[in-house]
């Protein structure tokens, strides 16, 4: 069953209803992360596409009120044409997953928690999320957070949100912090490092004043290791030549070429024929030793803090989870056949007694488990 | 004072003698305070408006000692407040009168630096200062500064969500925590975040920073540490009226240009500033702003000259370039000394904490002028301009009858206008007992109500800083009954799918 509803009071009808059927809601709004956790689960989806476009868009304030179904790419059009950006670099899960792009909407994107490779330096949709409206599990509209930049009114609720996947709340309202887009850019690259001697560099080069907006080392035949900077041209060039210092070496790419590079950190098209794919967040340098003994073609990005593995789907998923654990991170299935989603909860599960807290926080949303419950498999299925 | 704490129970305080032996067994020797003078070292933070001295205070050296001191008064229905270096100026530290007070003040070492990860592993109790003190030799910074940082701990940060001049750039200190190890009000011991850029499942770290010590004690706290930037510069820059000041800063931001710094100090308080410290400042402008410019030398270089330039074409009557770190400094000293500086104009101050969209300065500038002539209380203004964090200062006289209520009353109807023109109650101090009868103006019951399902998930029983950020306390199998029954359907009339 697939409901369209069309205002807030719409949603809150579709809520209380799942609440008095107990039945589970899936949030659909571009749909191009639906592949993402357990398959075939038994929902009505809710399809968001009527809450779409700006509400208010104040540049000199580097704030936007957007509704969630507004397409990222339409966004990121308008947002470019003032010159500015969504700072923690989003970016359209679609191809990943068998879809075409330009699906992926800001709703599924913050509520996802996506974040591109600039979340090295300026952080993650988290950090980007000033405010929201939004209607609870328990069938009633709240907002939280605010429309300026800078708000510690009330508890932060917007990080919660953020990264939540629609199982706190449906979210009809976001607000989000711009920044102004680097007018310049360029990137360094450094060729034929070990994945180990590569985390090495990075993490030495974050470790400079050279402001590195972006690092990821692509690994292989011919391996690279890139280390974007972004600003004014003064500040970029001399922030090059201070990295070519302490280095002794590296390249300028030419722009096209580096902006291929970083699409394929973006879009994962080099580990596209993989059948399966993890995404392993660990501290930030503890990539190639967790994924040392992980067979399958890698990807290093945020400065080593984040793994992006193409696999076999006969590569054991506990080996992974097992690897991310003793990194002190954790693995999350990006994609994988029906048969894999179904053993492995795409989510890497929490401790005991996290995992008990965040089923609390769930309730305090969503008493009735009817936010789609069972994607992630979460321990507070049980209740 | 028209401030309402819970009523103290009074079969708690008649178990005070009790309940100090219960905590020395956990914490044996001085750890336990209860004689009465000493408490009253406890009575305020910084909001010294409101005073209370605890039943009790503890100060726990480990983890352990504060679970089990947090499950005893879990078990004993005992309120616990949470105390750091008692800096807040919003009364989150106030004590309660039935309520134990657990400073973390021993909780003071720097655990850990990885310079290759870029964090460090400290204490609650280690102050702001202290973590970039620890970690300065190597070239790195913890980002975030509040103007307390030489007093405030890490721990009350992460409670606040502290700011400072620098947070429109480098973030406030949500941005720049990882994780946490927390106690819960039952004593169970908790782990948030880590050392990874984000969270496995529910971003409980994200909710937790800035919780005003509502959801749980902090024992540890991973902070992101910066490699220092090469060089800052900073100009200071005078106008003849503020809405060009304000059109400098909005032109500045579409420009492209973060600024690490941007402060404007209205008339009163660059003539207050001034008198102070005489570090030169323009004595004929309506506002002054210092914009602050770091990084790699060739960048301040480059966009110093773009700023003077947006502010030659905002009508700048004066404008002067830092041409050392001495002068640099000097430019920072008077804003820097602009709460003691507006201290000397009046016997006592009252500082506000507002935040509105930049664009509406002109116009709340103009109403808080007519407030003030209302209210008879001067009012001086300095303003995190990049951000539109504003902080009026009202002069009042405490010895005065009836001054320090007409002062609340005049900062109450400043955040009243604040939220009007779209802002918030509060940027950076938090709300606690200051602002608690105030949310209303900005949200809704359900929208408090949904807050406090989320205290109600950490601390069921609401014996941790009760009283704090709520302007009322629903207990919690209240709050799950509200409103909706499962099954019963509101707004029976809408059509159904």
């Amino acid at each position: 069953m697939r409901l369209a509803p069309v205002s807030p009071d719409d949603l809150i009808a579709a809520v209380m209803d799942a609440r008095r059927d107990g039945v589970a809601l899936e949030i659909a709004s571009g749909g191009s992360k639906r592949a993402i956790g357990l398959p075939d689960r038994e929902t009505r989806i809710i399809d968001m596409a009527a809450f779409a476009g700006i509400v208010a868009y104040d540049p000199p304030e580097l704030v936007l009120t957007v509704r969630p179904a507004t397409r990222l790419a339409e966004l990121e059009a308008i947002l470019a044409a003032e010159g500015q950006m969504l700072a923690f670099d989003p970016f359209d899960h679609g191809p990943l997953l068998g879809k075409a792009p330009g699906a992926a909407t800001i709703g599924g994107i913050v509520a996802a928690g996506v974040s591109g490779s600039r979340r090295l330096s300026a952080g993650g949709a988290r950090d980007h999320l000033l405010g929201f409206a939004a209607i609870s599990g328990r069938g009633e509209a709240f907002v939280a957070g605010g429309k300026v930049v800078k708000n510690v009114t009330g508890y932060d609720v917007s990080k919660l949100m953020a990264g939540s996947w629609g199982r706190l709340a449906i979210l009809t309202e976001l607000t989000l912090k711009i920044l102004p887009r680097p007018r310049h850019v360029e990137t360094l690259a450094l060729r034929g490092l070990s994945e180990a001697a590569a985390m090495r560099v990075m993490a030495r080069m974050m470790g400079s004043p050279a402001e590195v907006a972006a690092a990821a080392h692509l690994p292989g035949v011919e391996p690279l290791t890139l280390l974007r900077l972004e600003g004014f041209e003064p500040s970029v060039l001399a922030r090059i030549a201070m990295l070519r210092t302490l280095l002794g070496e590296g390249d300028v790419l030419d722009r096209d070429e580096a902006d291929a590079l970083w699409r394929d950190v973006r879009t994962m098209a080099p580990l596209a024929s993989a059948p399966v794919l993890w995404r392993i967040s660990v501290p930030p340098g503890a990539g190639a030793a967790c994924a040392a003994r992980l067979p399958g073609d890698k990807i290093y990005d945020w400065a080593g803090a984040l793994v992006w593995l193409g696999a076999d789907v006969a590569l054991d998923p506990s080996d992974v989870s097992r690897a991310a654990e003793a990194a002190g991170g954790h693995a999350m299935l990006v994609r994988g056949p029906p048969a894999l989603r179904r053993a492995v909860p795409a989510l890497h599960p929490q401790p005991p007694g996290v995992a008990a807290l965040a089923a609390r926080v769930k309730a305090a949303f969503d008493p009735d488990m009817i936010l789609d419950p069972r994607r992630f498999m979460d321990p507070c299925d049980a209740d | 004072m028209s401030l309402k704490m819970p009523a103290p129970d009074e079969a708690v305080l008649a178990r005070r003698a009790e309940i100090a032996a219960a905590l020395r067994a956990i914490v044996p020797g001085e750890g336990v305070i209860d004689d009465r003078d000493a408490l009253r070292v406890y009575e305020s933070d910084g909001l010294t408006a409101y005073r209370q001295p605890p039943m009790l205070a503890v100060l726990p050296e480990t983890t352990a000692q504060v679970s089990a001191i947090l499950r005893w008064c879990h078990e004993n229905g005992v309120k616990v407040v949470p105390r750091g270096a008692g800096t807040s100026l919003s009364g989150g530290a106030l004590p309660l009168a039935d309520g134990v007070l657990l400073g973390l003040a021993k909780f003071n070492q720097v655990l850990e630096v990885d310079y290759d990860a870029r964090l460090a592993v400290v204490q609650p109790g280690v102050t702001n200062l202290a973590v970039t003190r620890a970690v300065e030799e190597r070239g790195f910074y913890y980002a975030p500064d509040p103007s307390s940082q030489i007093a405030c701990t890490i721990g009350g940060n992460v409670a606040e969500n502290s700011g400072g001049v620098h947070c429109l750039k480098y973030g406030l200190t949500t941005n720049n925590v990882m994780g946490v190890e927390i106690v819960l009000m039952d004593g169970e011991i908790v782990r948030l975040g880590g050392r990874c850029l984000d969270a496995a499942g529910l971003d409980l770290l994200g909710v937790f920073v800035g919780s005003e010590g509502l959801l749980g004690v902090v024992t540890e706290v991973t902070v992101r540490i910066l490699p220092k930037p090469e060089t800052a510069r900073a100009l200071l820059i005078g106008f003849a009226d503020v809405e060009s000041a304000g059109r400098c800063v909005a032109d500045v931001i579409a420009a492209g240009i973060i600024p690490a710094g941007m402060e404007m100090m209205d008339r009163p308080a660059i003539h207050a500033a001034e008198a102070f410290v005489q570090v030169g400042y323009p004595l004929d402008v309506e506002a002054l702003l210092i914009v602050e410019l770091d990084g790699p030398a060739a960048e301040c270089v480059h966009l110093i000259g773009e700023v003077a330039e947006i502010a030659d074409r905002n009508g700048a009557v004066m404008s002067r370039t830092s041409r050392d770190e001495a002068e640099r400094l000097a430019f920072w000293a008077g804003r820097k000394a602009a709460f003691p500086a507006v201290g000397r104009l009046a016997p006592d101050y009252y500082c506000m904490d507002g935040t509105i969209p930049r664009r509406r300065l002109p116009e709340v500038l103009e109403r808080m002028a007519a407030l003030s002539e209302r209210y008879g209380l001067g009012v001086a203004n300095v303003f995190h301009a990049g951000d539109g964090n504003l902080h009026p200062l009202i002069l009042y006289d405490a010895n005065r009858p009836g001054e320090l209520d007409r002062a609340e009353a005049f900062g109450n109807d400043i955040l009243r206008l604040c939220v009007e023109v779209g802002g918030v109650l509060t940027g950076e101090h938090g709300v606690g007992v200051e602002k608690r009868d105030l949310m209303p103006e900005m949200f809704g019951e359900t929208d408090l109500a949904q807050q406090q399902r989320i205290k109600c998930a950490f601390d069921p029983d609401l014996l941790l800083n009760p009283g704090k950020m709520f302007p009322v306390l629903h207990r919690c199998a209240e709050l799950g009954r509200m409103h909706v029954h499962k099954g019963a359907v509101p707004f029976p009339e809408l059509p159904r799918f």
